[in-house]
């Protein structure tokens, strides 16, 4: 009992209890399916601000620690380990706050196969809570494979045309970054004899400084927990599944993608590859920042020449993601909260940009941009609500996008790290060109004449459970862009006590 | 013949007897209630298991040391028997359903399943040989067992032909072992090497033992026979063929190698590294351009066995030695589970005449079926070595085995051929549930029996590993 009543099992457990009981309830009855399914991600979300309020953000260890032993054989030492710490307190809110928004947004959008909509759908939450409290590398690798799992379905089932490709290409692609990732795993804990994070962290500094891991080693490892990151966030050049898998997604599907599936890419890179491998993390940074500054410039570059508004988006989930890497590569304590922070941002502002076009996909089945337009006029709800997301996406201030990348910029310019401050200087004009891409989206779609489609559809303004959807992340997007203070308090004595070795070795650079 | 020596065989004894009666036994119950041989068959071993249980922890030779029962031994008789029951449960609707319906399938069977305890605790060349032919003949005999289907004769014939080839490189690598050392127990032969007998003619033997073990478990490449004879096999003896000889196979190869080649690792570690590459990439690569489950499934078997081999190739390091055999051991029983849920849910979906096998065949069956989909998923799932299931736990093990020998290189191709996996079974999982269509399926009680019973296994104990850990790792093999 006294398993089950920890407060992180069941923040990460919970979810699977709807799952037993919409098993249970008869296929046609959708509407109670859907109400326990929102229920239950609700009370989800209700544990997790029970667990932010036992939350202690000045200390910056790993805390409310469930630790039990599992498989303990010989050379084995695994632990059920789940902890929270400043890193990932934000994104495990994030992930209880977007899954009831994306289940209520599904109330009309699905029809077909509710039940086992609703089964995935909690599932997947559980694998990603996992994913961000566990604190065991095998653990974290079973819930890291697992969010897969659901997704896969939740593609492939009510998806879009290309659904099956889509499904197909996204299981393997990012199964092709974890298996890597597994070998990494599987010798790490060969050398340190555990799985279990925070006794690896100790232990591996005494195996850097014997030799027993020699650096060319540690760069490889680097490598081989990167690619199944790199993959995940994505970035440049392994983004080519997303596009395929948000444009085939259904709108909650995408809204999670988005919102927090990419987000266990960049926090990998965060709560591993930066604490695991701190050298070869310092080494790797200018590249790191290479790949990042070419991915906020090509992403943005193709997401101006989309003709399909949630590739649009898609694309520019590239571009954004690239500041997160960015940010967090500049390794000093500005980029990595900026990065920290841009998760939470892109999170809720493209999370809200796939909602409002889900909301209007629903009633014109289209979305090809130049079918549109004037779309503001016949929704004046809509149209707002969505120049609020479109401005928090590229960044205007005052609201949540900007705090980030400003925050990022800044780390990145100054970093010493990433050893030049041209890759900040040209990331800058990605966010120019973010307000280009956001703009010609907006520009063509809500004003002007009324296009094809507009003209033709008997087009409803968004109705009170819409507007619920997408409240909340407004809400927020004001109050991170007005007052971010509170937010930052969270993350950083968590993110100073993760900078402390990597200062000390970018101060023996040259 | 003293106690102990008694006391190593009473299972095998007991279950050899017991088929023999049920042989005669069967001339007298009526053609049209062999279920009651079918109950027999499995109570036979049932009693069978329950004396092997009692064998657990207890270490001991008999006859002159031809004979041993150790950890090893009990955990893989454990899963032989437990596959011989799951052999019957899948076979007994099936064999009525095609109306392949007579007595001497069980005992057949058990007398395979005897074959295949000696195998298991056979400590010398000559009783390998033995218990190699016990084992195969009355396999022989099941693939053909659908005449006068061609497919099925043809399967028999072939595997009849190859595998009597097959077991002609094993006499003659016996034999020339026996010249090299003079002695063919295990033991012997293990002082022998490292007293410095001719080491070339004992390397040859052992190669040509590997040549032999190698068809057993399907090795590339001498896993030509294969695809064609699961295919032509009718399906519950593929099911039972498919775990039973490969776990005997691996349970041969375990042993010899590990306890009386040990000084030879540094010529076979390498033979045995490019035939586990070999056998991952062919078996995974060739099982994609497969449209009929019982082939890509036969494939998929070539693949397993490559994963398997792969665990054993640091046999010769002392330290991971332990580890990789049960990592082995550990990854058959996993794959057991899989393999027999699999082949039941192809079974269910099985018409006469060989219909109803293709991998589109089973478009749609996730809407009426939604049960037995979930089932097959976990199968698949487990296949590719995903969570939440067994098959990812059994990886997990064996590449930790592989990459402590420091053979990093070769669990590099072991992911990579995962990954290649990953896209034929993910195409059963699209055809079920992405795709239009309207199967039939069977729904026998004990077909619903056997797919329930090992997808909840598959799941569960990839939560609850521990006790199979500690199972494993128990199931030392006796060393001289």
């Amino acid at each position: 009992m006294e398993f089950l009543l920890q407060p992180l099992t069941l923040l990460t457990f919970l979810p699977l209890l709807g799952v037993l009981v919409i098993l249970f309830m008869n296929s046609e009855a959708k509407n109670a399916i859907r109400w326990v399914a929102t229920a239950t991600s609700l009370l989800t979300f209700a544990v997790s601000l029970w667990v932010l309020g036992q939350f202690d953000a000045s200390d910056p260890n790993l805390q409310l620690e469930a630790k039990y032993p599992w498989i303990q054989v010989a050379g084995w030492n695994i632990y059920y380990y789940l902890a929270v710490d400043g890193l990932s307190i934000l994104l495990v809110l994030l992930t209880a706050f977007l899954t009831p928004i994306s289940i209520l947004s599904t109330w009309k959008a699905v029809e077909d196969r509710v039940k086992d909509f609703m089964v995935f759908f909690l599932m997947l939450e559980v694998g990603m809570m996992g994913v961000f409290l566990a604190q065991d590398l095998f653990m974290f690798y079973i819930f890291w494979e697992f969010t897969l799992v659901p997704m896969y379905f939740l593609i492939g089932l009510w998806g879009g045309p290309r659904r099956v490709y889509a499904a197909v290409k996204f299981f393997l692609y990012t199964m092709a970054g974890s298996i890597l990732m597994l070998i990494a795993i599987l010798f790490l804990g060969i050398k340190t004899d555990t799985f279990n994070v925070p006794t690896m962290l100790a232990r591996l500094p005494d195996l850097y400084a014997s030799g027993t891991i020699d650096p060319k080693m540690q760069m490889l490892l680097f490598i081989a927990f990167a690619a199944a990151f790199a993959i995940k966030v994505p970035m440049w050049p392994l983004h080519s599944w997303l596009p395929d898998a948000h444009v085939e997604a259904p709108t909650a599907g995408s809204v999670i993608l988005a919102g927090v599936l990419l987000k266990m890419g960049t926090y990998g890179f965060l709560r591993f590859n930066i604490q695991l491998f701190p050298n070869a993390t310092v080494e790797a940074a200018p590249w790191i920042a290479l790949l990042a500054t070419i991915g906020i410039i090509y992403g943005a570059a193709v997401s101006y020449a989309q003709a399909d508004v949630k590739k649009l988006v898609a694309y520019s989930s590239v571009s954004h993601l690239g500041f997160v890497m960015l940010g967090m590569f500049a390794l000093n304590a500005q980029g990595v909260s900026g990065a920290i922070l841009q998760m939470i941002n892109h999170g809720l502002s493209t999370g809200a940009l796939f909602l409002l076009i889900g909301m209007v996909y629903e009633q014109t089945h289209t979305r090809e941009i130049k079918v549109y337009g004037g779309l503001w006029k016949i929704m004046p709800v809509y149209g707002t609500v969505m120049l609020i997301s479109a401005l928090s996406s590229m960044g205007l201030p005052g609201l949540n996008g900007f705090v980030g990348e400003f925050t990022i910029l800044l780390g990145a310019f100054g970093s010493k790290a990433i050893g030049s401050p041209w890759y900040a200087g040209v990331s800058a004009a990605g966010v120019i060109m973010a307000a280009v891409y956001i703009l010609y989206m907006f520009q063509k779609m809500f004003l002007g004449p009324a296009g094809e489609v507009t003209h033709h559809h008997e087009l409803k303004d968004l109705n009170w459970r819409e507007i619920l959807t997408v409240a909340p992340l407004l809400i927020f997007m004001f109050w991170i862009g007005l007052y971010p203070a509170p937010f930052f308090n969270l993350m950083a004595p968590a993110v100073n006590q993760l900078l402390e070795p990597i200062a000390k070795i970018i101060a023996a650079l040259p | 013949m003293t106690q102990t020596d008694f006391y190593t065989i009473l299972p095998l004894t007991f279950l050899t007897v017991w088929s023999c009666l049920l042989l005669l036994a069967d001339l007298f119950i009526p053609k049209n209630s062999k279920g009651l041989t079918a109950f027999l068959s499995a109570l036979g071993l049932a009693v069978t298991l329950g004396l092997t249980v009692t064998q657990s922890g207890s270490e001991n030779v008999g006859f002159n040391n031809m004979v041993v029962v150790d950890g090893f031994s009990v955990f893989v008789n454990i899963i032989l028997l437990a596959s011989g029951l799951l052999g019957i449960a899948l076979a007994y609707g099936y064999l009525k359903r095609m109306g392949l319906e007579r007595g001497e399938y069980y005992t057949l069977m058990l007398f395979s399943v005897s074959g295949m305890m000696l195998m298991a605790q056979a400590a010398d060349l000559i009783i390998i040989f033995l218990a190699l032919e016990w084992l195969s003949i009355p396999l022989y005999v099941l693939a053909a067992f659908a005449r006068p289907n061609l497919q099925s004769e043809e399967a028999g014939v072939k595997y009849f032909l190859l595998g009597a080839f097959s077991t002609g490189f094993v006499v003659y690598g016996t034999a020339l072992i026996y010249g090299a050392t003079a002695t063919t127990s295990l033991g012997g032969i293990f002082y022998a090497a490292a007293n410095g007998a001719p080491s070339l003619l004992l390397t040859i033997g052992a190669a040509l033992l590997l040549v032999g073990f190698g068809f057993k478990v399907a090795a590339v490449p001498f896993h030509m026979w294969t695809p064609d004879v699961y295919q032509g096999s009718p399906t519950a003896v593929t099911a039972f063929m498919s775990s039973g000889a490969k776990i005997t196979g691996f349970a041969a190869l375990l042993r010899v190698f590990a306890t009386a080649f040990p000084s030879l690792s540094v010529d076979i570690t390498d033979v045995i590294w490019v035939l586990a590459a070999l056998t991952m990439i062919v078996g995974n690569l060739t099982a994609i351009s497969q449209t009929n489950i019982k082939r890509m499934l036969a494939y998929s078997s070539i693949a397993h066995a490559g994963y398997i081999l792969m665990a054993f190739v640091p046999y010769g390091n002392k330290e991971v030695m332990p580890v990789s055999v049960a990592a082995a051991l550990f990854y058959l029983v996993s794959y057991a589970v899989t393999n027999f849920g699999a082949w039941a849910v192809v079974i269910s979906l099985e018409k006469a005449e060989g219909k109803g096998l293709e991998i589109g065949d089973f478009a749609g069956l996730a809407k009426k079926y939604p049960a037995l989909a979930v089932g097959m998923t976990v199968f698949m799932l487990s296949f590719i070595g995903f969570p939440p299931t067994l098959g990812l736990v059994g990886k997990f093990y064996l590449f930790r085995a592989v990459v402590a020998g420091g053979f990093t290189g070769l669990a590099i191709i072991g992911v990579v051929t995962s990954l290649v996996s990953a896209y034929y079974y993910l195409r059963v999982v699209v055809n079920m549930y992405m795709r239009e269509g309207d199967p039939v399926v069977d729904r026998d009680p004990w077909l619903v029996f056997t797919v329930s019973v090992t997808a909840v296994a598959a799941v569960v104990l990839s939560f609850i590993p521990q006790w199979l850990f500690v199972m494993a790792g128990a199931a030392v093999l006796r060393l001289f």
